[in-house]
């Protein structure tokens, strides 16, 4: 441990690391093994996710599943006017050769040599292999954004999340900074009041919500989804727990300079409180994109859909697409994805930098 | 030029009252040093007087008017935290102009009065910089130059010195008192430490317990201290004091306590029999050369400092007595040393420690 904390550390010492000096100690197998695990637990439904937006819908539901997306290669022989599939055949005399199939029949295929148009034979089903490549399927992606209106979801996702975002940040950080810089009486009763209503589930308060937001007019527009959420209990919280850890001192001396209350949250507080901000920006920015059952129900219209709504469309009573569900899922994980790689090194930058003794 | 006056100045917290009705007139120009133990009340009266914290009763007078109602940021104070409380996010630069923006002032106006304060304190060269790029002695050269900055009508010092190492301390002190011999501005300093308070005040307010002890100029203070916890606070090392009881005798009265007689002759207020508490200073405790000694005592621990030795004794029965020689004396431990009380810096205190008289006559 010694060694590595003297050296400059590479990422290659930094991924070898070891306990042991040369040798492997039981923990760092130990360590290994749980880093591996979980490594495994979480990339692996987004890795399974990414290969299989890419595969056929063919190959989503073959039996036994593949990994990688592969694909049925396609020959186009003469005399026949669609591209036909191509198989691995075992002749009688034990060789393999490659036919296409012109079409099947039960049990039994007709197939034709691609070299040899002219004559077609009579196969057993089992006695094919498909021959197949890797082909990404990438008509997932370009057909929903061709055929759905996907860049208007897109554009609703975007503005909800964003809107509502500020929104959350600017509502909850003004709600913490009063409970947490001004003391008075009650205050501690206001927080768990607060804090209180964290235990209402979102099912309960359905109704009435739905109720207050067909009065106020709103049912089809995008405030509908925006406003209720706008102030949460989890935001405050946050924000408040980090403001409190703020010394006093600053906002005094900020009084003493004859700063107003507002200037005082808005230059002294709030950058102060980025590390915490940034936190809750990015919960706040994953609920809203992820969110998806009051936009189901306030937002019936498919001008104003949001994404998760959107790729609701794709689920039918009957016949469930998955291949557009996947490639789309893919596509909204994309933006948390790049906000959280912006936002994280926020939320490991702790008060280090205060200024004080 | 600002007077700061305070009237019966109260503060509780709940049921508990810890600023017991406070007088205090700081006058123009002066530098006035509160000091204290901790928990005394100090640094709440300096809150008080920003404005951070509000009295229970009493008025708090700024040049003659009462500010009582008026909030910390329309005193026009300026005040220097023990924490310094530079804003981290903000460049020195900002640091010192924020209070200046704060009261609308002009750019051009803004940036020449940073950058005088700047010449003046010596940190033009950390204007860019953030506070954590800056040691100590810088962040608090910065925390001044942020109140000087804006040209306050006083300023409060809240134990600005007490997180800097012992030798940067006393260039800061030097500084700081430079600094108010140039500006000529009322100050009010807050420090628990009493070199601190002599060095730097023109007046000097102890304080103990939410009272003031003792008012005044820092010799007064020293020569004359009004009851025994100022004779105890102020001077290091500290006054020996002795309890004592006053026996007459054929000539006056002598205060005796075991192993130690002096004769005192008569003091106003003290009666035969009466319990006192006798005072001397550890370099007004003189080695016999003749005579009647007034108590004989042991060396038990002696700190050469080079150009004074101090000597812990011990007596039977007495509190430990300090002394203190000027030059290199060698004495070693378990030495006998008879010992004489300089009679002109006596300090007598009564058995409520007030003072009965600080310096018998002749």
């Amino acid at each position: 441990m010694a060694d590595t904390s003297t050296q400059p550390r590479t990422l290659k010492s930094l991924i070898t690391a070891r306990r042991g000096r040369g040798r492997l100690h039981w923990t760092d197998v130990f360590s290994y093994t749980y880093l591996f695990l979980g490594v495994l637990l979480m990339f692996g439904p987004v890795v399974w996710l990414v290969l299989s937006s890419f595969k056929t819908p063919a190959g989503l539901i073959e039996f036994p599943p593949t990994l990688l997306p592969l694909g049925q290669i396609e020959v186009v022989v003469e005399g026949y006017e669609k591209p036909l599939l191509l198989f691995d055949v075992v002749q009688e005399d034990g060789t393999t050769k490659q036919l296409a199939q012109v079409r099947r029949i039960g049990i039994i295929s007709q197939m034709v040599d691609p070299e040899n148009p002219d004559k077609t034979v009579r196969v057993p089903i089992d006695q094919r292999v498909k021959v197949r490549e890797f082909r990404l399927a990438v008509e997932n992606y370009t057909d929903p954004l061709k055929r759905f209106n996907f860049v208007g979801f897109l554009n609703n996702s975007i503005i909800v999340t964003t809107v509502a975002t500020v929104i959350t940040l600017l509502i909850n950080s003004m709600a913490a900074y009063a409970l947490s810089i001004y003391e008075f009486r009650g205050r501690n009763a206001i927080m768990l009041f607060v804090i209180c209503t964290l235990m209402i589930p979102i099912t309960v308060i359905l109704v009435p919500v739905y109720l207050v937001v067909t009065q106020l007019g709103m049912i089809n527009s995008l405030w509908a989804v925006i406003l209720p959420g706008a102030a949460t209990p989890t935001g405050v919280f946050l924000l408040r727990q980090y403001m409190l850890t703020i010394p006093k001192d600053l906002i005094e001396a900020a009084r003493m300079d004859k700063a107003s209350e507002w200037s005082i949250y808005s230059k002294v507080v709030m950058p102060l409180t980025m590390p915490a901000i940034a936190v809750l920006a990015i919960f706040s920015i994953m609920w809203r994109w992820n969110e998806f059952l009051w936009p189901l129900i306030v937002l019936t219209r498919t001008e104003v859909h949001t994404l998760q709504v959107g790729l609701n469309a794709f689920q039918g009573e009957l016949n469930v697409q998955w291949h557009y569900i996947l490639a789309m899922t893919v596509v909204t994980l994309i933006p948390v994805v790049v906000v959280f790689a912006f936002l994280q090194k926020f939320i490991t930058t702790g008060i280090a930098s205060s200024g004080m003794k | 030029m600002t007077e700061i006056q305070l009237k019966q100045i109260r503060k509780s917290y709940g049921n508990v009252e810890v600023i017991h009705g406070i007088d205090l007139t700081v006058n123009s120009g002066e530098f006035c040093v509160f000091v204290g133990p901790s928990g005394c009340g100090k640094s709440t009266l300096l809150r008080i007087i920003a404005g951070l914290d509000d009295v229970t009763s009493g008025t708090v007078e700024i040049d003659g008017e009462t500010v009582n109602g008026v909030t910390a940021s329309e005193r026009g104070l300026a005040m220097v935290f023990q924490s310094y409380a530079l804003y981290p996010h903000m460049s020195v630069y900002k640091n010192m102009a924020f209070g200046l923006e704060n009261a609308k002032l002009p750019k051009a106006e803004i940036d020449r009065k940073v950058r005088d304060t700047a010449e003046l304190l010596q940190i033009t060269d950390y204007l860019d910089r953030k506070p954590k790029a800056l040691s100590g002695g810088q962040r608090q050269r910065v925390a001044i130059g942020r109140a000087i900055v804006r040209d306050p009508k006083a300023f409060l010092f809240d134990e600005p010195l007490s997180n800097l190492d012992a030798e940067l301390r006393v260039t800061m002190r030097k500084e700081l008192s430079a600094l108010h011999a140039k500006m000529g501005d009322t100050m009010i300093y807050v420090t628990h430490d009493q070199v601190e308070a002599l060095t730097l005040a023109d007046k000097i307010v102890v304080l103990q317990k939410g009272r003031i002890e003792q008012v005044g100029p820092p010799l007064d203070l020293y020569n004359k201290p009004q009851n025994v916890f100022v004779a105890g606070f102020i001077g290091s090392p500290r006054m020996n004091l002795i309890d004592a009881t006053a026996v007459a005798g054929p000539e006056g009265l002598t205060l005796t306590a075991p192993n130690l007689s002096v004769f005192v002759g008569k003091i106003a207020g003290l009666e035969a029999g009466a319990r006192c508490t006798l005072g001397i200073r550890p370099e007004h405790v003189l080695l016999n050369t003749g005579g009647t000694p007034d108590t004989t005592c042991e060396v038990i621990f002696t700190e050469q400092l080079g150009g004074e030795t101090y000597l812990y004794c011990d007596v039977e029965g007495l509190p430990q007595i300090t002394i203190q020689q000027v030059g290199q004396l060698p004495f070693v431990k378990g030495q006998s040393l008879e010992l004489n009380f300089a009679r002109e810096n006596l300090h007598v205190f009564d058995a409520d420690g007030q003072v009965l008289v600080n310096g018998l006559g002749g």
